[in-house]
């Protein structure tokens, strides 16, 4: 409930913008890695950079952190300039993807590690690294060596290492890679509700879309040193701007067409409705419709809704829902999810069985590029 | 049946793999220090071998017992009599301790430069460090004598440099086997310390700079203390036969104290009294198994905690 409150509250264009890249590019050598890209995060956001390896992601949360310097362009800080300012004296602490913890020290060593820099007094020091050690559920494991923890302990001495300082901005790098897919799950809820309780501004590094929708914010789709589209996880997921981050962000079946009406388009399929574009008559586009908003049934269903006719290729039993890819009149391949709301569901269409698949013209999401 | 054969066998070739470094150690280490621990407690003798007692197997139990009752400690009450030997002891282990602590001083940027280097320079310089290892050591310590005596190379120089007017005698000094015993063990201090630097993880100096500390700061409390285990190494390396060094003192240095191991030459060669000679080695090991111990509980302390 409070991260739905949340959403909306944040990112509105009446917040106070905290950090803003503006016309960055950075090059190494002949590769530029960050392509005059300009970006806006607000106070309290948590922002999720996503996008396929290479793609820049990394170089820009490095660009932030003040480990590489752009080559052109300034990064904002609370307004102020930050390229010039060395990484140690940046408000911005980062949790890197392979932790970087102090194998030398224990967790208490590793955790107070930032505040001893700023000489705090001793008090202090171990008041705050008991607030972490409780925030992070470390408790009993200061005197451990990093050598001993697991994992995901030593995922947790991270992140309490650099939230210590309580800086500006978090930047966490593919902070859950590391992990297996349950605890990924759990660590993931764990990082909003540590977000949510400090109310910072964390910028999450990954390639993993599904983590992004999940905790993030807001996403930024990255893709070859540029931002392709920036929104909510709901807004790209439903909306998205090309057939390159729809089919980036989740399953996607894509059909080519020509526009022949405002709401409708001419396909190998045949006529298919679509919702109101205002794209020219006879430009091509295509549908991009997402497996789960496809209803499968044996027979042609009545109503205002496109329907086309199949026969069953293969069938991915998930066990929450079953993946189907049916073949269509045009040889292609049609993915559509099935809930398994009952156990018999899953028997209910084998291959070689003819289905109908149908879906209402609002359901896809007309592209252009 | 066959099953548990072929684990009996397998259980066999383990434990003659695991036994063949015990037996190399007993033959070549054991063996040959029992002798010498033995030598240490007879006395000398005009004779073939240089000392008594030996033992008379023919003479059989009879000859074991008079064996035993005529060993001595006549030549450990010596060596702590005379104070010759303490000095010689500790004069090889200052020489040692300076020796070290200089190779550490010198070593450490050296080994620190090689390991921030671009990766594709590395192994060259690596070769460059033990390149000196192709020449035999007695020849480069000769060559010492060439550079650092009356007329030699580096009076030669200073003198044309205007820097000193007449030439100064290098040579049979402190500073001559200082300079022969920190060029000759330089190596063993910079491997170890590279091996130790150069594996280190880059991203913990930035997660140190990231948490507020600067670069100059970051050396002191992440690098320094990851390469702790190399120093060590490295020192104990350096430490241990430089204690026991022979060839250098005796080929650099003057007539004054000598080391430990121009002693135990003395004692065995000029003076042809074995068992003090061996009792000088058995007290030198003694010694030695101070560091050689602390050392050893260090490699046991870096495997146990399993290195990322």
């Amino acid at each position: 409930m409070m991260s739905e409150e949340k959403r909306e509250s944040v990112a509105t264009d009446n917040t106070p913008m905290l950090v803003r890249f503006d016309t960055v590019t950075k090059r190494f050598g002949s590769f530029t890695a960050v392509e005059s890209l300009t970006l806006d995060i607000a106070q309290g956001e948590f922002f999720a950079l996503l996008g396929p390896s290479g793609c820049g992601k990394t170089t820009l949360l490095r660009m932030l952190a003040g480990f590489e310097t752009p080559t052109e362009g300034r990064i904002l800080l609370d307004g102020d300039d930050i390229v010039d300012v060395p990484p140690h004296r940046r408000p911005i602490n980062m949790m890197f993807q392979n932790y970087a913890l102090f194998p030398h020290l224990t967790v208490e060593g590793n955790i107070a590690f930032g505040l001893r820099q700023d000489r705090a007094s001793r008090a202090e020091i171990s008041q705050r690294v008991g607030d972490m050690l409780t925030l992070t559920r470390l408790q009993g494991f200061e005197k451990r060596r990093i050598q001993q923890l697991s994992g995901g302990q030593r995922q947790r001495v991270a992140l309490a290492r650099s939230l210590i300082k309580q800086p500006r901005v978090l930047l966490l790098d593919e902070p859950l890679a590391a992990l297996d897919k349950k605890l990924r799950a759990e660590t993931q809820f764990e990082l909003m509700e540590v977000q949510r309780k400090l109310g910072m501004t964390f910028i999450i590094v990954t390639h993993d879309q599904e983590e992004a929708m999940i905790v993030a914010d807001r996403i930024a789709v990255m893709d070859r040193g540029r931002i392709v589209q920036v929104g909510p996880p709901a807004e790209i997921y439903e909306s998205p701007n090309s057939r390159w981050v729809a089919e980036f962000i989740g399953d996607v079946t894509i059909i080519e067409g020509r526009a022949v009406a405002r709401d409708a388009m001419a396909t190998a399929l045949g006529r298919i409705g679509v919702s109101d574009t205002d794209i020219a008559p006879g430009q091509t586009a295509w549908i991009a419709l997402r497996p789960e908003k496809i209803t499968m049934s044996e027979h042609r269903p009545g109503g205002d809704v496109n329907a086309v006719v199949g026969t069953v290729f293969e069938v991915g039993y998930r066990g929450d829902v079953s993946i189907y890819k049916v073949r269509l009149s045009d040889r292609s391949l049609m993915k559509v999810a099935v809930a398994n709301v009952d156990a018999r569901a899953r028997a209910r269409f084998e291959p070689r069985n003819t289905v109908w698949l149908s879906w209402p013209p609002q359901a896809g999401v007309v592209l252009t590029k | 049946m066959k099953n548990r054969n072929g684990k009996a066998e397998q259980g066999w070739g383990r434990r003659i793999v695991l036994l063949a470094p015990y037996l190399w150690l007993a033959v070549f280490f054991l063996a040959p220090f029992v002798l010498v621990l033995k030598i240490s407690f007879s006395q000398t003798a005009l004779a073939q071998p240089p000392y008594l007692p030996v033992i008379d197997f023919a003479a059989g139990w009879e000859g074991i017992r008079s064996f035993f009752s005529q060993l001595t400690l006549d030549s450990y009450r010596l060596l702590s009599s005379d104070l010759l030997y303490l000095f010689s002891y500790l004069r090889s282990l200052e020489i040692a301790a300076i020796s070290t602590l200089v190779l550490l001083l010198i070593g450490y940027p050296i080994a620190y430069g090689i390991a921030r280097t671009p990766q594709e320079w590395r192994p060259l310089l690596v070769i460059a460090v033990v390149l000196p290892f192709w020449t035999s050591f007695l020849i480069r310590v000769y060559a010492w004598i060439n550079i650092l005596q009356r007329d030699g190379l580096l009076n030669g120089l200073l003198t044309r440099l205007h820097i000193i007017d007449s030439p100064v005698g290098w040579l049979s000094t402190d500073t001559a086997i200082y300079i022969g015993v920190i060029y000759s063990y330089l190596p063993f201090m910079v491997l170890p310390l590279y091996a130790s630097l150069e594996k280190m993880d880059e991203s913990l100096l930035e997660a140190a700079a990231d948490l507020g500390c600067p670069r100059w700061k970051s050396f002191w409390l992440v690098t320094v203390p990851m390469s702790l285990p190399g120093a060590a190494a490295g020192a104990l390396l350096s430490f241990i036969p430089i204690v026991g060094e022979f060839v250098i003192p005796d080929l650099l240095g003057g007539s004054e104290t000598q080391m430990i191991g121009q002693t135990l030459w003395t004692e065995f060669f000029s003076n042809r009294d074995w068992p003090v000679a061996s009792a000088i080695a058995v007290a030198l090991l003694a010694i030695l198994l101070v560091p050689i111990l602390f050392y050893e509980r260090l490699q046991q302390r870096s495997l146990e905690g399993g290195r990322q």
